[in-house]
């Protein structure tokens, strides 16, 4: 479907090497956001999106080095501020696809009071939230979706909290677009991508992506890791925190998709249909 | 002969038309020729407690508060015991004789007017008490009643019912002040007849803003910049800016900064509190190189201290917050009128320059008002960032070194083959993170060049006072009006003084500063703080010692307090 979109559009049809920099990923061999990275490029064709209005906004860590290896605009911010710098590039020029890309420290920990404005909102990006369940780039911490009694450097005696699940929590703050993806299945992600960006709304993807050198899960999740129960009803919010909150295998797929919300840079362009120019000399009468 | 140049104090419970009184003089005062300059402070809380208007009003330009209290105005005890102190000898006092029991008269003149009783009693009307002190205001010392009407109906535009009650309030003060015996010399008497307008800082940083292009405000209430917050969430719609309430500070500068990278000119508003949230973006805009403009209208003590008082206490968290080394730059108005000029300079530094700039304003700019001529147009550039030519775009780099370390800024949607990556890391010219020592060096020197560019660029600072002065002042900020007036006093006595007041503190205008340095014994420097950082600043940029003059208890300088210690300075040498 979205290859058709995009023939009508154009006529030169752009392939995965022209979103890519040329720059060589700094990532660990087998580090799953390759896979999350191979993904995001085949959306990207899949989408025939042109790269210079496409902006990829990431936080810092590992998975954060995204935007340098590709050949679209970007920011590599600061910890924890993808959402709202996205938020602001998309506000100000909604025709760019902007993409907020960044670890479970970034979105579930030092940025997490991000969330639940950012959904609630309903601007029209794309989060794609790589969880490692720890801090790769720091060299193996516990991070917030760490599962209780993880040992690691910081905790030696195991982890106390209870990991975060962050598919529940973008169901809870009312995102549009919920699913999840596993970077070993990098096909079936890109397809996730491409609906999350097809989506008029605030999409989460969360994504499990393994850290080779630290917390080494792929075979967790090859064994796992499963297909959407086909019964399931991602109309149906109730449903879908359900799901989410009771499974005890890793379901991949779209949990919840809501497309009757207006995105937020639309609807604040509605107030004043007739936008003027600014007269200082008018502006300031006020004050006589 | 009359004294016209009035200094008015109204106090009262919070609530009860303090500030609405002062308000309505203030705006009849300057629709019909006269020139006010207002100050208020009000309780942090919503309800209730101590409230105080402070109007100065004369037929010539006024700079600041003034020193002391000509008129009091009581409705109060409270208002009475915690003013009557700075009522000059001859002095007024108007009070509500109902609620305030006075002492001695000391010298005073005084009016007993039961204002709660004539509202309740004679007009049925307990809320028109602010009217009814206009009315006896205007009566007493000389402001034209039918302009006070024109006012009184224009705010009631769209309250047919409540107006003829204020008319009836206002017109019964006015009489009212008939059957007074004037015995004091405070009247205004003739004026110049131009309306001004009355604005406050918070009112001429928005409109200079949107004047400037802004056209992205994203920000987090806070006492005392919200106004520029409610005004731009109302004005951006109609202009088809954006308006963003974030969550936080940081939210709030991230999306401002998300806004610029594409192009939208961006700006955020906040207090010290929000200030410190920043900072780390700030250490972005720097080194990302995306223009961006921060209002810290300041307030007073740290943690969440005083909020409706003033203090210029973060001149060096402006200076030096943030880690590692980057530039930034600060400009500080000195006046409301400078608030609309230096917030279009702000923008004009943010674009060219590709940095943060950050606009120190205080509690008292943000919420005093002044009358001020219609700005003047042709003082007003509006500059725009770089962008690449298209012969820049074969092989382009974004951050490519220049020498006046300004590069070009593609836009994405815009530039096709301007694609680059606003990195948080240290990068080389393409954008790319470079953690190379021979790399850090020579991009920090580009973004720092910037800084001297700038300083070759800033316009003259304009020194007043004696040509061959022996102390000079260097103030920054909101104190300049007090300055100015403690200068002209200090002149007529004698005093052999000349001021300076830099409105770009970072980077500092070095050759006028130096010299101005150079040309005087001593220098003071009077700020509202109490470490002296702008001090500091020149001691550190100049090397030389400074003498502090430091008042920190939440409010403005009064002239005298200033004139005083040019006096002790003269004559005593410290």
């Amino acid at each position: 479907m979205a290859t058709d979109i995009a023939l009508e559009r154009q006529d030169v049809l752009l392939e995965a090497k022209d979103y890519k920099s040329g720059v060589k990923p700094v990532w660990c061999p087998g580090c799953g956001d390759f896979g999350v990275l191979s993904a995001t490029y085949k959306a990207l064709t899949a989408l025939q999106l042109k790269p210079h209005e496409v902006v990829v906004v990431s936080g810092i860590g590992c998975s954060s080095r995204i935007p340098y290896f590709m050949r679209t605009y970007g920011i590599h911010g600061v910890h924890g501020r993808p959402l709202p710098i996205a938020t602001g590039v998309k506000m100000a020029n909604p025709s760019l696809t902007v993409f907020a890309m960044g670890g479970d420290g970034d979105l579930m920990s030092i940025g997490a009071g991000h969330m639940p404005h950012a959904a609630a909102r309903n601007v029209d990006i794309t989060v794609i939230m790589m969880d490692n369940q720890t801090y790769g780039l720091t060299k193996a911490q516990t991070s917030p979706t760490s599962a209780t009694g993880h040992i690691s450097k910081s905790t030696p005696f195991g982890a106390i909290a209870r990991p975060f699940k962050p598919v529940v929590l973008a169901l809870a703050y009312g995102a549009t677009f919920v699913a999840r993806g596993y970077s070993a299945r990098a096909n079936e992600l890109s397809e996730l991508i491409v609906q999350g960006v097809q989506h008029h709304g605030f999409s989460f993807i969360h994504v499990q992506s393994p850290c080779t050198e630290f917390h080494n899960t792929y075979d967790y999740y090859d064994k796992v890791a499963e297909e959407m129960p086909p019964e399931h009803d991602t109309s149906d919010l109730a449903a879908a925190l359900h799901l989410a909150l009771t499974e005890e295998r890793v379901h991949l797929g779209v949990f919840y998709r809501d497309e009757s919300k207006e995105p937020f840079e639309q609807r604040s362009r509605e107030f004043v249909p007739d936008a003027s120019e600014f007269s200082l000399e008018e502006y300031l009468r006020r004050f006589a | 002969m009359p004294k016209n140049d009035i200094i008015i104090r109204i106090g009262g419970e919070g609530g009860e038309g303090v500030i609405s009184a002062g308000d309505m003089f203030t705006s009849g005062a300057a629709r019909t020729g006269f020139h006010v300059f207002t100050f208020r402070t009000y309780p942090a809380e919503i309800k209730g407690g101590h409230a105080w208007y402070q109007i100065r009003v004369s037929d010539k330009p006024v700079l600041s508060i003034g020193d002391g209290v000509d008129v009091l105005i009581a409705f109060d005890g409270e208002a009475y015991e915690r003013h009557i102190g700075e009522v000059h000898e001859h002095g007024v006092v108007i009070y509500d004789p109902d609620r305030v029991n006075v002492g001695e008269s000391n010298g005073r003149i005084r009016y007993p007017v039961p204002l709660q009783r004539i509202a309740r009693e004679k007009l049925d009307f307990q809320r028109g008490k602010n009217v009814l002190t206009l009315g006896i205001m205007a009566g007493l010392f000389g402001l034209d009643p039918a302009s006070l009407e024109d006012l009184v109906r224009g705010r009631l535009k769209r309250r047919a019912e409540l107006l003829s009650k204020n008319l009836d309030a206002l017109h019964y003060g006015y009489e009212y002040t008939r059957e007074i015996r004037k015995e004091d010399g405070y009247y205004l008497g003739t004026s110049d007849n131009v309306s001004r307008l009355v604005m406050s800082g918070n009112d001429a940083i928005v409109a200079g803003a949107l004047h400037a292009g802004c056209r992205f405000y994203a920000g987090y209430p806070i006492t005392p910049a919200s106004e520029i917050l409610e005004t731009m969430a109302r004005e951006l719609p109609t202009l088809g800016g954006i308006f963003l309430q974030a969550e936080d500070e940081m939210a709030s500068l991230a999306s401002c900064l998300g806004a610029s990278f594409t192009g939208t000119k961006a700006m955020t508003a906040t207090s010290g509190p929000g200030f410190s949230l920043m900072t780390e973006l700030m250490g972005l805009a720097s080194m990302a190189e995306i223009p961006v403009v921060i209002v810290d209208a300041q307030r007073a003590g740290p943690s969440t201290g005083m909020p409706t008082k003033l203090e210029q206490g973060d001149l060096y968290q402006a200076l030096y917050g943030g880690h590692g080394d980057f530039p930034r730059v600060i400009v500080a108005p000195g006046s409301v009128e400078d608030c609309f000029y230096e917030i279009v300079h702000a923008f004009n530094l943010a674009e060219r320059y590709q940095m943060p700039v950050i606009l120190l304003s205080d509690q008292s700019l943000s919420h005093r008002t002044e009358t001020l001529q219609m700005p003047d147009l042709s003082r007003l550039t509006v500059v725009d960032r770089e962008r690449p030519r298209s012969g820049d775009l074969e092989s382009y780099s974004r951050f490519r070194v220049t020498e006046s370390g300004v590069s070009p800024m593609a836009l994405p949607g815009v530039d096709v083959e301007g694609a680059y990556v606003a990195p948080g890391l240290e990068h080389d010219e393409s954008g790319h993170p470079d953690l190379e020592p021979s790399i850090h060096e020579l991009m920090t020197q580009k973004r720092f060049r910037k800084l001297t560019t700038i300083q070759s660029e800033l316009g003259p600072v304009p020194r007043y006072g004696s040509e061959k002065p022996k102390v000079g002042i260097i103030g920054w900020g909101a104190t300049e009006g007090a300055i100015r007036e403690a200068v002209e006093r200090a002149l007529a006595a004698g005093y052999e003084v000349a001021a300076l007041h830099p409105r770009v503190l970072n980077p500092l205008p070095e050759k006028e500063l130096g010299a101005f340095i150079d040309s005087v014994e001593q220098v003071i420097v009077p700020e509202v703080n109490y470490q002296g950082q702008m001090a500091h600043h020149l001691a550190a940029t100049f090397g030389f010692r400074p003498i502090p003059l430091n008042k920190y208890g939440g409010l403005p300088f009064a002239p005298g307090e200033i004139f005083r210690k040019i006096e002790e300075v003269l004559d005593h040498g410290h």
